[in-house]
């Protein structure tokens, strides 16, 4: 049920994260979502990817720090309230979200957000159990 | 096992004469033959028959460095030069560039002395050693190499460089010693991480790193990336280059120096004067046997402490602690002193920290700064952002803690740090000189 991410720590210079654009481009990697957080000295950029295995070998040979981590593909409805509704299950039942961005896709019925949650097991049991319907990795890779 | 059990075992009572009579037979000699040494005496208002007892030490005059290079290259021989064997030098990279000889007595008790070393570190023939240290001007390579063979064990002289092949030499050869820059054996294990070679699939045993401060955190980072014991060894190319001093492996605790052909003293960098024994202060050596060019009271800058405790090796020889660092290199930030050294200890005890760090100085206004740079590897990285900003907290709160000094900590990337691959560049330090 869950979605690799990779993360890549970023030094804030100029240039960097076209650096990680091109690696991933010569690899023939599609990016299919993406998240910067970033401090005056440093930034994470978060990915997700076609091949995240071949990413991360191909960003670790290039000298780039990358880590793994799995997260979570949610439907949200695309309506006022749609996000809130699931924020607010979560938040009843003391789960943690640690980040969460937007996963970009074509259709306009339902949104996807990408969450990074501390208790990731306990999470999915809960959305799933209030019939919020979690995105596994293989189908998220190829929406 | 004692390469030289006689001498490195002798009783004190029988040390301290021998010492007496060699450095009463230097001070006549540097005076007969030596006119920088023949000056400084009359400086002093010194004759070479006042020297009576090893406790008279205190009134010769001291050599620096900077004598050296001001009698440059062969003002301080005490030998013609047709007794000169072999000439060293070093890079020159301070000021102009310093240079020893040796006469081929010299070259013997040098080559003796890194026997010595080896044997105290566990290495005997039989045993296969990777030298990666330099060859050429620096002593290291060549101390090591003849060491080495005098020992009867196998040196493959590799040198510095070609990392590469350095990692297929190391597979290929199968070495049990490696010596090197202990900056270098990591540079080495990450090189050999990236070929699909792991360090611990090698029969590497020993480890024996000098020629540059180094911290008991790096040591145990060492030990357990490498799969050896790391020894520290000691060594100046003023006084002869390696072999002046090493850690034996029974007790892993300070390096042995080779009191029958050094005579060592702590001072108080500042005044001069002696400390008692135990004191903290700056390494002072006098040179006994040394033919083409002994020094006496040579200020190596070198911080340490001497340990008269009998060491449980049976080696009755001195034992000097770890070099905290050089008086020289010591900074100097906002009235506190503080050495590369310490802050390398602080990186290591923070969990994970590999030793790549880099110490930025600057001035804003009156007032000095100090950047550290620590590159995060995969080991620190979290996909968190706060975490990364706790762990720069946590390594400025420990400097602040542990050495009184407020640091700004700037998390790069990997390889952001120049590696040299001898000795790491630590300090940069860009404060206008007042």
């Amino acid at each position: 049920m869950k979605v690799e991410q990779i993360s890549i720590f970023l030094e804030n210079r100029a240039g960097r994260l076209t650096d990680v654009t091109r690696v991933l481009s010569q690899a023939g990697i599609n990016i299919r979502a993406l998240s910067l957080a970033d401090t005056s000295d440093f930034g994470i950029l978060r990915l997700i990817v076609t091949d995240h295995e071949r990413a991360k070998q191909v960003l670790k040979e290039n000298g780039f720090t990358v880590g793994r981590t799995s997260v979570v593909a949610v439907e949200v409805d695309d309506r006022p309230g749609g996000l809130h509704a699931i924020l607010e299950l979560l938040s009843n039942n003391q789960i943690n979200v640690e980040y969460m961005y937007a996963f970009v896709q074509q259709t306009g019925k339902d949104a996807v957000m990408i969450f990074r949650f501390d208790r990731t097991d306990q999470a999915i049991e809960i959305l799933q159990k209030n019939n919020i319907r979690i995105i596994p990795g293989d189908e998220l890779y190829n929406l | 096992m004692i390469f030289d059990i006689d001498r490195e075992t002798a009783p004190r009572e029988d040390l301290e004469p021998l010492q007496l009579s060699r450095l009463r037979n230097l001070v006549e000699r540097v005076h007969a033959n030596v006119p920088f040494y023949r000056r400084k005496f009359e400086e002093a208002g010194l004759r070479p028959e006042q020297i009576k007892t090893l406790q008279d030490l205190k009134y010769l005059p001291f050599t620096e460095k900077q004598d050296l290079r001001n009698n440059y290259p062969f003002g301080l021989f005490a030998v013609p030069k047709e007794n000169v064997v072999r000439i060293h030098a070093s890079s020159g990279t301070t000021g102009k560039a310093t240079v020893v000889g040796y006469t081929h007595r010299d070259v013997r008790n040098w080559a003796g002395l890194m026997a010595r070393a080896f044997m105290a570190a566990g290495v005997n023939r039989g045993d296969v050693v990777h030298n990666a240290y330099g060859y050429g001007l620096f002593t290291g390579g060549l101390g090591v190499h003849y060491g080495a063979e005098e020992l009867g064990a196998t040196i493959v002289p590799i040198s510095g460089g070609g990392t590469k092949r350095q990692v297929m030499l190391l597979r290929d050869f199968g070495p049990t010693v490696l010596c090197s820059t202990p900056s270098y054996s990591l540079f080495l294990y990450e090189a050999a991480q990236e070929a699909g070679m792991p360090f611990s699939d090698l029969p590497i045993r020993v480890g024996i790193f000098g020629a540059e401060p180094w911290s008991e955190e790096m040591r145990l980072d060492i030990e357990s990336k490498l799969g050896l014991i790391a020894l520290d060894i000691y060594g100046l190319s003023e006084i002869m280059g390696p072999g002046v001093a090493m850690e034996c492996a029974v007790a892993q605790k300070g390096l042995h120096i080779f009191e029958d052909h050094f005579l060592p003293e702590i001072i108080d960098p500042n005044t001069g004067e002696q400390l008692p024994p135990g004191a903290t202060g700056e390494l002072v050596l006098t040179t006994l046997t040394k033919e083409a060019q002994p020094l006496i009271r040579y200020r190596t800058r070198d911080i340490t402490s001497l340990n008269y405790v009998p060491c449980r090796c049976g080696r009755t020889h001195v034992r000097m602690n770890r070099v905290k660092g050089r008086s020289d290199d010591m900074l100097i930030i906002r009235g506190v002193n503080v050495f590369p050294s310490q802050i390398e200890a602080l990186l290591l005890e923070t969990e994970g920290l590999t030793p790549h760090y880099q110490l930025i100085l600057n001035r804003q206004g009156a007032m000095d700064t100090l950047e550290v740079r620590v590159e995060v590897d995969e080991k620190l990285f979290s996909d968190e952002v706060r975490h990364l900003q706790r762990l720069e907290g946590k390594i400025q709160g420990n400097i602040k803690e542990f050495l009184g000094v407020t640091a700004k900590v700037k998390l790069v990337e990997p390889r952001s740090l120049t590696r040299s691959e001898g000795k790491a560049q630590r300090i940069i330090d860009q404060r206008p000189k007042v």
